[in-house]
């Protein structure tokens, strides 16, 4: 019997894989449902940020990993998505969940109206354009004449939303279903984009933009598209954002969030869905942790930490979940099979 | 009238400082095709070693090329050690890596060196040079110091063997490597240079700026922004971006009503405008892939 | 199938068992035990205001020091601290933890503006006293709103007021000429001297900048070609300096005051030039360590020996430490009143119960004072002037008390 299962264990077939596969999303779901129902608030806070990052991380990934066009000015998206939901609900008492679309809705316009004159940036000069983009959104949101809808340097305080329905959950618990619900479906907007005919053309740009152009392929357009979905995504990122702080401030907006984003980009994998949830956990959790590691040189662990994730995925991190996953799912595949077939 | 005059004048003085960040962004750029985040923070590395070198009593000219050979040397280690081993890794991650330096060098600089601000010896003085004060001695040193670097660059570029070695290498990796030319340390050497004149840099602004962690992020940007302004091809247009921006960002703080507190704003917004009309730079050279 | 849902069942208890970290038992008073009481801060170790994790290190340093003695009461203090890189949403993330995960008593002397602000409606509505904090902002004197929160330094409002009150006493047809940074701390600093004036003086100038500024230059020589010949220097340490410098630089000699943030000699005016600080004009509310007039005061030696002893690597000369070890004495006062009873609700009672507390360390005449109205611990400053060496205390110590927001 041993030898059997060691057997099985070693070999395991693709159907084993697919049971597995089954199994292990059905325990996913389980897992995500229920974590507000035993985790601490805190907790849930937490992880609440990391998916909203996640899908700020998504949009970065459709218009960086996909189509090839570097953005370092991501922050700035974000906070317009962030102060649309902050002015809509402080000063227009706009229902919290009607301003996240249309936070999305604004950020695709300013996106698609930045990606524009882009058009004739690449590379390095497009990395300057959106740093210099990062750099000037926090003066703009400062600026005086704007103050009476952006409170200036003292920011927005908003409120966090009830369950509704007189539901049992707490204002995190509630938020973090919200999130989750939301991120479900910009995720299975992002993959069916990336499989249809539209995400393919936005490949071929990143690849070749000459054959792309020259197979019938409007390259201009797609990009500046493509820059304002990205910021779409970015944008209900930063209205989540803003409900689960419950305050912007421009300082909350620096070029280093755009930096932060960059990095949970490549750290989950470039060009990979899935992958863009580890980044947002690495960008929440890595410096938690290199603060515990050393109160002074935080920064130093920080880096070092990055550095060696890097080292041992070049790629990032999602081939490297995938295969975890996939052997995983074998595993269980084997083990919950009924009966003693084979 | 008179105030366009002297913050024309302000500006050059601090385009001094940018213009010379910019080479070492030029520098980088030609061995590596690529940017160098953490360059800013190498330079303030290096002006930290400097300043402790002088607080031990070593005489500043010593200091100084003590510590470009330093950085020179810690430049090329940095580029074996840490970039070598990911070369093939994709730009992106490049990037990180570029990042988690930026990290790195910030926080061991705050841990040993602490956060007060710290004055910096110039050898040049701070006399004024004008009369009225706008531009130091220190700031005409600065300049000085700019274009003999700029002249040796273009020299060691154009008219030494070792510096067509370094574009061939950057141009054109395979075909300099079927010429004999030694791709890897080409570009060590560039990295070594870089950080020479990086350390060069921060020694020169940190009398101006006072020295302490977080000197060079904001000199950073401006200096990234005229080193592209002036197109990342040409050293000569790096010094040329460094001038332009540093009069832009002082003459957008004039503008009426808005000037004031979009001074960043309007400076970022003009040099953006000249990149997407000439997107190559001003004095750079368009790079046109053949299919 | 049977299998299946045992292995599931497993999966989930393992998992929830993982992801519920339980500390300890929380009771009527949390984060205090018989042993000790537990005490969160949150301060930018890194970042662009990473020059004040001084201030953090040195009140570790002097709760090391009272544990040594003993502690309050018989508890030591556990003392907590969490960088949030002056960030709000990671000071919202931090408070979080330290409130909900840590558990502790209070948030003590967190910095910041934007920071303390975004943390400052929940605090209040989870009832945790938000003590202290590091920021001259003026809005933190507000008990009717906002009942756990309260400042500790001399409002910047204040302080701008007794230049107003200054200026029109020896300058007032003076025209003046501001350098702020554009935030709420210089923007408060503005509206205390405008406030002040209340228009009784020509201002003729208001140049912002940025802390992503790498150089002042061009406020300056805007500032010079304005025609003041009143400077109202609102900038933090390093441009401060940077200031001095170039007015010097420039031969620009107006009447110059300069905010009290940047009032260290150490931190600002050495680096800028003492000689080029000479005539400075600031308000001082403690006692500057390098100020050699205070080497016999017996308050000061005990600061210098508890440099010493418990953080010897800290900067003496730097004000920052001064501040953490009055704000931790005012903290440890308030612990000592609460006696054996430490909930909540006591500890922000004895807040606002501080009964002219001198400070070793505060200038003489300059006490902390508190009542359930009042949240503003210290509300007296002195005028002070740079003689080239030190600053030079004259006048009366003023009051320059504000209320709410």
């Amino acid at each position: 019997m041993k030898q059997d299962l060691a057997d099985k264990l070693a070999v395991g077939t693709t159907r084993d894989q697919r049971l597995g596969a089954r199994a292990l999303f059905l325990l996913s779901l389980v897992v995500i449902v229920g974590l507000p129902f035993v985790a601490k608030n805190f907790l849930i806070f937490q992880i609440t940020m990391a998916v909203i990052y996640a899908i700020a991380i998504l949009g970065l990934n459709l218009l960086t990993g996909f189509n090839g066009q570097f953005s370092l000015g991501h922050s700035a998206f974000f906070a317009i998505g962030a102060y649309t939901a902050a002015i809509l609900m402080e000063h227009a008492d706009v229902a919290y969940y009607w301003t996240v679309p249309v936070a999305g809705l604004i950020c695709l316009i300013t996106g698609f109206a930045f990606g524009l004159p882009a058009l004739r940036l690449e590379g390095i000069y497009l990395a300057l354009a959106t740093f210099a983009l990062a750099y000037a959104m926090p003066q703009l949101l400062k600026w005086t004449p704007l103050e009476p809808w952006t409170g200036g340097v003292q920011g927005v305080v908003i409120i966090k939303p009830d369950a509704p329905f007189g539901l049992p959950l707490n204002p995190d618990q509630w938020l973090y279903f919200f999130t989750v619900a939301i991120a479900a479906v910009m995720y299975l907007c992002a993959v069916n984009l990336v499989r249809s005919r539209s995400g393919r053309a936005l490949v071929a740009i990143r690849d070749n933009p000459i054959a792309a152009s020259a197979m019938g392929i409007n390259t201009a357009l797609y990009k500046s598209l493509t820059f304002g979905v990205s910021a779409l995504y970015t944008g209900v990122a930063g209205a989540l954002g803003a409900i689960a702080v419950q305050f912007v401030a421009p300082d909350s907006f620096t070029f280093g969030l755009s930096i932060n984003l960059f990095v949970g980009l490549v750290v989950g994998g470039v060009g990979s869905i899935p992958g863009t949830l580890v980044g947002g956990l690495f960008i929440l959790f890595v410096p938690n942790v290199a603060e515990e590691i050393s109160k002074g040189l935080a920064g130093a662990v920080g880096g070092i930490i990055l550095i060696a994730v890097i080292y041992l995925m070049p790629t990032g991190a999602a081939g490297l979940v995938r295969l975890i996953a996939s052997r995983f799912a074998r595993v269980i595949g084997v083990l919950i099979k009924p009966g003693s077939q084979r | 009238m008179e105030l366009i005059l002297h913050q024309v004048l302000a500006g050059l003085a601090t385009g001094a400082i940018y213009a010379c960040l910019a080479l070492a962004v030029v520098m980088i750029y030609q061995a590596i095709d690529g940017f160098n985040f953490a360059q800013g923070e190498m330079a303030m590395f290096s002006t930290f070693i400097a300043w402790q070198l002088i607080q031990w009593g070593v005489p500043y000219w010593a200091a100084f090329f003590a510590t470009l050979v330093v950085s020179f040397m810690a430049g090329i280690i940095i580029e074996r050690a840490l970039f070598a081993p990911i070369h093939n890794a994709p730009v992106l991650s490049h990037v990180v890596v570029f990042i988690a330096m930026f990290a790195i060098l910030n926080s061991l600089a705050g841990f040993i060196w602490d956060y007060n601000v710290k004055t910096f010896p110039t050898p040049f003085g701070s006399r004024p040079l004008l009369g009225n004060g706008l531009i130091s001695s220190h700031d005409g040193g600065m300049i000085g110091v700019t274009v003999i670097m700029l002249v040796l660059l273009y020299l060691f570029f154009r008219h030494t063997r070792i510096g067509l070695a370094m574009r061939a290498a950057a141009a054109n990796p395979e075909s300099a490597r079927l010429a004999g030319i030694r791709v890897a340390w080409m570009i060590a050497l560039g990295w070594g240079m870089a950080a020479g004149i990086g350390a060069v840099a921060g020694m020169l602004i940190a009398p101006v700026v006072f020295l302490e962690p977080n000197m060079m992020a904001s000199v950073l940007l401006y200096g990234f922004a005229a080193a592209v302004l002036g197109g990342l091809t040409s050293p000569g247009g790096a010094v040329l971006g460094g001038f332009i921006v540093g009069v832009i960002e002082n003459l957008a703080g004039t503008i009426p009503y808005v000037g004031g507190e979009l001074k960043l704003t309007i400076a970022l917004v003009i040099i953006v405008a000249v990149l997407v009309v000439r997107p190559g730079g001003l004095l750079g050279q368009r790079i046109v892939n053949r299919v | 199938m049977k299998f299946y849902a045992t292995w599931l069942t497993a999966s989930v208890l393992v998992g929830g068992a993982a992801l519920s970290t339980s500390p300890a038992v929380a009771q009527n008073t949390p984060g205090v035990s018989k042993s000790e009481i537990k005490i969160g801060n949150i301060m930018p170790y890194s970042g662009p205001a990473s020059a004040y994790g001084v201030i953090g290190k040195t009140e570790a340093a002097y709760f090391n020091k009272i544990n040594e003695a003993g502690g309050v009461n018989g508890r030591k203090i556990n003392f907590i601290s969490y960088d949030d890189g002056y960030s709000p949403p990671k000071t919202v993330e931090q408070a979080r933890k330290l409130v909900e995960s840590d558990e502790v008593l209070l948030i003590f002397n967190s910095l910041g503006t934007p920071t303390n602000t975004a943390i400052q409606k929940y605090m209040n509505a989870k009832k945790v006293p938000q003590l202290f904090v590091a920021t001259g902002a003026t809005k933190w004197n507000d008990p009717k709103s906002f009942p756990w929160t309260m400042g500790w330094q001399p409002s910047y409002q204040a302080e701008g007021h007794i230049y107003a009150q200054y200026l029109l006493k020896v300058r007032p047809e003076g025209k003046i000429g501001i350098l702020y940074q554009n935030d709420d701390y210089g923007k408060d600093y503005v509206k205390g001297l405008k406030d002040g004036l209340n228009g009784k003086m020509q201002i003729v100038a208001e140049v912002p900048y940025e802390t992503s500024d790498p150089t002042i230059d061009s406020q300056m020589v805007a500032l010079k070609n304005s025609g003041a010949d009143v400077f109202f220097n609102v900038t933090t340490p390093k441009f401060a300096a940077q200031a001095i410098k170039k007015a010097a630089e420039m031969s620009w000699k107006p009447l110059h005051l300069l905010n009290n943030v940047s009032s260290s000699v150490g931190g600002v005016l050495k680096p800028a030039g003492l000689d080029n600080s000479t005539g400075l004009l600031t308000t001082l509310y403690g006692k500057s360590p390098t100020d050699p007039s205070w080497s016999d005061d017996p308050a000061f030696k005990e600061w210098t020996a508890f440099m010493d002893k418990y953080y010897p690597e800290g900067d003496k000369t730097n004000d920052n430490t001064a501040y953490g070890y009055s704000v931790a004495q005012t903290l440890i006062q308030v612990l000592k009143q609460c006696g054996d009873d430490l909930s909540r609700d006591n500890v922000m009672k004895q807040a606002a119960n501080l009964q002219n507390l001198a400070l070793g360390m505060l200038l003489p005449g300059v006490l902390v004072t508190t009542s359930p109205t009042d949240f503003a611990p210290i509300k007296q400053q002195q005028l002070a002037r740079f003689n080239g060496e030190r600053w030079e205390r004259f006048g009366p110590v003023m009051n320059g008390a504000l209320g709410g927001s």
